[in-house]
């Protein structure tokens, strides 16, 4: 049943869809190695990555940035 | 450092690319606004991406509107507000290059003129990614897309990029800069600057797209960075007519350095290469880069 005017009341709802599905590769996190600056954090396109550095594998869809732009070299993109 | 919350404002699950640039741009805005903003969005990569109905990506109250009226409707929204007495509400528009410099222009136009109290952001992946990357007014000299093809007839597109935050400067407000996704620290800055600005504020915000400018996903922030490092995209503030450059490279890049990685520039011969930094090196020499 479409809402008045299309209206979305639950917002943040997307969160029903589990992109995660659509990963070909991994990322996994070496938090030995792992220096804090938050690159994978600010640079997930999917929000993905919580303050803990914890990755979300429900939504996370492997683009590999995170393991791109990780100065440490703490995070390898593995294949699923 | 950019402050990290405990919930960001726009929720995963939406349907961007793996490597979306789109999003992290939004993410980060919407992260630096906070939760008392008010978000419009033009049709575009944005809107569908995020609000495929009966879901939502948007943490905070969104309106979609048509390709062409962003800035009337946020202005609409920013008088409302103003007549209630509720002053301290952010109002974000966002709009693709195609919504912004193309088809959103004149309600734009109007809204900077008219000085509303509000912040406009335009991502700007130069072309119409969502529709299958046909050529808009952003879209730089040289880059093959559907409507600027490479081939016998046409070495892709023979204008140069549209200098749309120089137009919006024109306008007279009080704030207007460009940023980079992949500098998000000065991004940010931008974001909260406009945001305390008394009046219209214009950010013109490029964002690299892996679908459309044929690169690797996970280089969406490394094109971004290539782009600032080779002079192809200048980052500065113009702060009540007061213009500022807020990054500089240390040393420039030959600007082939950035079109190489790129399939939309791959066809490009050293001639338009030459021509291509030329045109930058002129860009710097004018901005003082």
């Amino acid at each position: 049943m479409v809402s008045i005017g299309c209206v979305i009341k639950n917002p943040g709802n997307s969160r029903n869809n589990k992109t995660g599905s659509w990963r070909t590769f991994k990322p996994i996190l070496d938090k030995e190695k792992c220096i804090d600056c938050d690159n994978c954090i600010l640079f997930c396109p999917d929000g993905s990555v919580n303050k803990q550095h914890d990755i979300d594998y429900d939504y996370c869809k492997g683009c590999g940035i995170c393991a791109n732009e990780c100065p440490s070299d703490a995070i390898e993109m593995v294949k699923e | 450092m950019v402050d990290i919350p405990d919930k960001d404002l726009l929720a995963p699950g939406h349907r961007g690319c793996a490597g979306c640039g789109a999003s992290i741009a939004v993410k980060l805005a919407l992260n630096a606004l906070g939760e008392n903003t008010v978000a419009i969005s033009a049709t575009g990569c944005l809107e569908v991406m995020t609000t495929p109905y009966p879901e939502s990506s948007w943490e905070v109250p969104f309106i979609h509107v048509a390709f062409e009226n962003s800035g009337a409707v946020a202005s609409g929204v920013e008088s409302a507000l103003r007549i209630q007495g509720k002053d301290d509400v952010n109002v974000v528009a966002f709009g693709g290059d195609g919504g912004t410099v193309d088809i959103g222009l004149q309600s734009l136009s109007g809204a900077m003129e008219r000085g509303h109290n509000m912040l406009y952001i335009c991502y700007d992946n130069e072309a119409y990614m969502n529709t299958g990357i046909q050529r808009s007014g952003a879209t730089p000299y040289g880059a093959s897309t559907t409507t600027s093809p490479n081939g016998t007839a046409s070495f892709g597109e023979d204008k140069p990029k549209k200098n749309m935050p120089m137009i919006m400067a024109a306008h007279g407000i009080p704030y207007v800069a460009t940023a980079s996704i992949a500098y998000p620290e000065d991004y940010v800055n931008k974001v909260k600057k406009a945001a305390e600005t008394k009046g219209a504020a214009y950010i013109h915000l490029q964002q690299p797209c892996t679908t459309g400018w044929g690169y690797p996903s996970e280089k969406t922030i490394e094109m971004g960075r290539l782009a600032v490092e080779t002079g192809s995209w200048i980052l500065y503030e113009i702060v009540d007519g007061k213009f500022e450059i807020t990054y500089r490279p240390e040393e420039r890049k030959p600007v082939k350095e950035y079109l190489a990685p790129q399939k939309r520039f791959r066809h490009l011969d050293e001639e338009h290469i030459e021509k291509i930094q030329k045109y930058v090196d002129a860009e710097c020499k004018e901005l003082g880069l």
